[in-house]
């Protein structure tokens, strides 16, 4: 087992199945030359050359809607949005296009796309650029919406993504790339829709993803001294959305919180409860509680920004909350 | 062209005006429903420019695409049956008037968000460079689409790293009810391909001979050179869709378009070329009658998809 970052561990996902399978390449803005906005495809244009790292202009509906087009002939384009806020521009070619396609038709016609796009606030990029809009995108039946909280998880799920025969939205987290973690030295690849117990505990469930799995073992670490035992689901994808382990970790402990970065009206948050009544009301002992963005255009003030996204002591308190401790 | 070439384009337009009116009525009496979008006045345009593609080819087009699908190779049975929702259709009963295709025709689709497929026909063409074919991608859409972003990020695109897609704009004067120097800053289509330093021809979609003369160029242009566009000036006579009041133009207007009406103008070519007689005409015509009643029976008498073909194909891995 190597010791490595997000980062590190997006781009070996990318160059591995790139050595692998030729058919697989990348387009976006600044892929190529420039080596990636966030250095993800850093080296890439050097080794596999402009035909597989194909810089784009800045164009986004081009750039998805040609990943779905060159898809639909049986190629696997990873096509990069710079940011997930971009993806409002080429909504048209993600939702109505490749969400559709393989059922409008019958079936006669698959989309292998895999959509890379940078989401999460929390880094003073103001209002248009800071969102985490996840949930939008889970709405919809025929694509799936992959968001990864470790290194393990992101290469092991970014490689499922390229080769799924589905078109998959894969959402990194800007503030994760940091992140260090355990990835093995061999080829691995994980199931996508399979939620995962990142933290055993018996006294409540938290389920999240992505930035909240960070968030959320900080907060267990903090309650455990406290002498609450929390039990971490990891959704890992929203679509699919595993929900066994989570009904299987409430049972067990009969109260749960969802905490997500996105805002709380309508997110997976509201969704997860749902489904947790729906399937285990026999054991509900507390109301589910939901930890979430504050409902507001995320400001540019650093101060207002961190006062306004998930911090590691609102999902502590709500903890607390639901043992009325 | 050999004679059979004359008749077999012949066919395929008398077909596709059959098959449209019947759809028609099929319409009124509530057979089909959603949306209906007639392709009656502009049969010469995909006739000829499909009749000259090669069969590794691609075509996709936007939601009036009916006829699309008869010259893609698409049997009228299927095409009708889709129309009536019938799980015979080409697309299974699931994607109805504007969403038919059949890959195996190289037909890939029937796209109904205006411009949208644009962009998608960059990428096919991609995919096809990318893998070193030498096949083109032909996209077809309307004057409509050509004031959408979709239109223009994909013409760059296409430019920008020489894609091999024949651009083809079936200017049939309109955009639903609102005409072409009402919606677009020029009053050619084909000035906006100069944007993008791309070559460009206007020629008349009523003459299927000038069509097809002028496709076969495009099409081999595009094969060579990377992307062109071709506007091909047309006229719809039935309205946008089936529940267009038709307001925002007179009966006049009409009439005159229908003068040259392009299966009139074929037939008049065929016969002064002595290539065929009217007699010979008229034949295909009560056999096209006889091809579109039996489409109608097929397509009637098919079964309606099960329901839990509902389920089916949402993804590829359950």
């Amino acid at each position: 087992m190597a010791r490595i970052t997000m980062r590190e561990a997006i781009s070996q996902a990318l160059w591995e199945e790139m050595e692998r399978d030729e058919n697989v390449f990348i387009m976006g803005q600044e892929v190529g030359v420039w080596g990636g906005t966030y250095a993800v495809t850093k080296g890439f244009y050097d080794h596999f050359g402009g035909r597989r790292v194909r810089d784009t202009p800045i164009s986004e509906a081009a750039i998805v809607g040609a990943g779905v087009g060159a898809a639909m002939v049986g190629v696997r384009p990873v096509s990069e949005l710079m940011t997930i806020n971009f993806a409002f521009v080429a909504m048209d070619h993600i939702v109505n296009q490749a969400a559709k396609i393989h059922a409008m038709f019958g079936g006669q016609m698959r989309v292998p796309l895999v959509i890379r796009a940078v989401g999460g606030g929390g880094r003073q990029l103001g209002a248009t650029h800071s969102q985490t809009p996840d949930a939008i995108f889970a709405h919809f039946p025929g694509l799936k919406v992959v968001a990864p909280g470790t290194p393990h998880d992101a290469k092991g799920l970014l490689k499922a993504a390229i080769r799924s025969d589905d078109p998959v939205l894969f959402i990194e987290h800007a503030t994760l790339y940091q992140m260090r973690g355990e990835v093995p030295e061999e080829d691995y690849v994980e199931q996508i829709g399979k939620s995962k117990v990142q933290r055993e505990g018996d006294d409540v469930t938290i389920v999240t993803y992505s930035k909240g799995l960070e968030l959320s073992l900080r907060a267990a670490d903090e309650l455990s001294s406290q002498g609450i035992e929390v039990e971490i689901i990891d959704l890992r994808s929203l679509r699919p959305l595993d929900m066994e382990p989570v009904i299987a970790s409430f049972k067990k402990t009969n109260r749960a919180v969802v905490v997500e970065e996105g805002w709380r009206s309508f997110g997976v948050g509201s969704e997860v409860a749902s489904r947790i009544y729906e399937n285990a009301f026999d054991y509900v002992d507390a109301p589910i509680k939901r930890v979430a963005q504050k409902e507001v255009p995320l400001p540019y003030n650093r101060r207002l920004e961190q006062h306004a996204l998930v911090q590691m002591e609102d999902i502590v308190q709500a903890v607390k909350e639901v043992t009325y401790g | 062209m050999e004679k059979n070439q004359y008749l077999d384009l012949y066919h395929q337009m008398v077909l596709i005006r059959r098959i449209e009116e019947r759809s028609a009525e099929l319409y009124q009496q509530g057979k089909i429903g959603g949306f209906l979008h007639l392709y009656i006045g502009q049969e010469a345009v995909s006739t000829g420019l499909i009749s000259v593609r090669r069969p590794e080819d691609r075509v996709i087009t936007a939601y009036r695409d009916h006829g699309v699908a008869i010259n893609c190779g698409i049997p009228a049975k299927q095409v009708m049956a889709e129309l009536l929702g019938k799980a015979t259709g080409c697309s299974k009963g699931k994607g109805g008037s504007m969403h038919m295709a059949d890959v195996e025709k190289n037909f890939w689709g029937g796209h109904a968000i205006v411009g949208s497929h644009l962009p998608i026909a960059a990428g096919l063409a991609l995919g096809d460079q990318y893998r070193g074919l030498n096949n083109v991608t032909i996209c077809m859409f309307g004057d409509g689409a050509t004031n959408i972003g979709f239109f223009h990020e994909a013409f760059n695109l296409s430019k920008v790293w020489d894609l091999p897609v024949l651009w083809v704009c079936e200017n049939n004067q309109y955009g639903m009810g609102t005409s072409v120097e009402r919606a677009s800053a020029v009053p050619e289509i084909r000035q906006k391909a100069e944007g993008y330093n791309m070559r460009n021809a206007r020629i008349d979609g009523m003459d299927l001979i000038t069509v097809r003369d002028a496709s076969l160029e495009a099409l081999e242009y595009v094969r060579k050179n990377g992307p062109m566009l071709l506007e091909i000036v047309t006229y719809r006579y039935r309205g946008h869709s089936m529940g267009d009041p038709e307001r925002y133009r007179d009966s006049g207007e009409i009439k005159k378009w229908q003068e040259t009406d392009p299966i009139g103008i074929y037939r008049k070519y065929l016969s002064e070329k002595e290539i065929a007689s009217l007699e010979e005409m008229n034949e295909i015509d009560t056999q096209v009658d006889h091809e579109v009643d039996e489409a109608v029976q097929f397509a009637e008498s098919s079964p309606e998809p099960e329901l839990d073909e509902l389920f089916r194909d949402i993804y590829v891995e359950a």
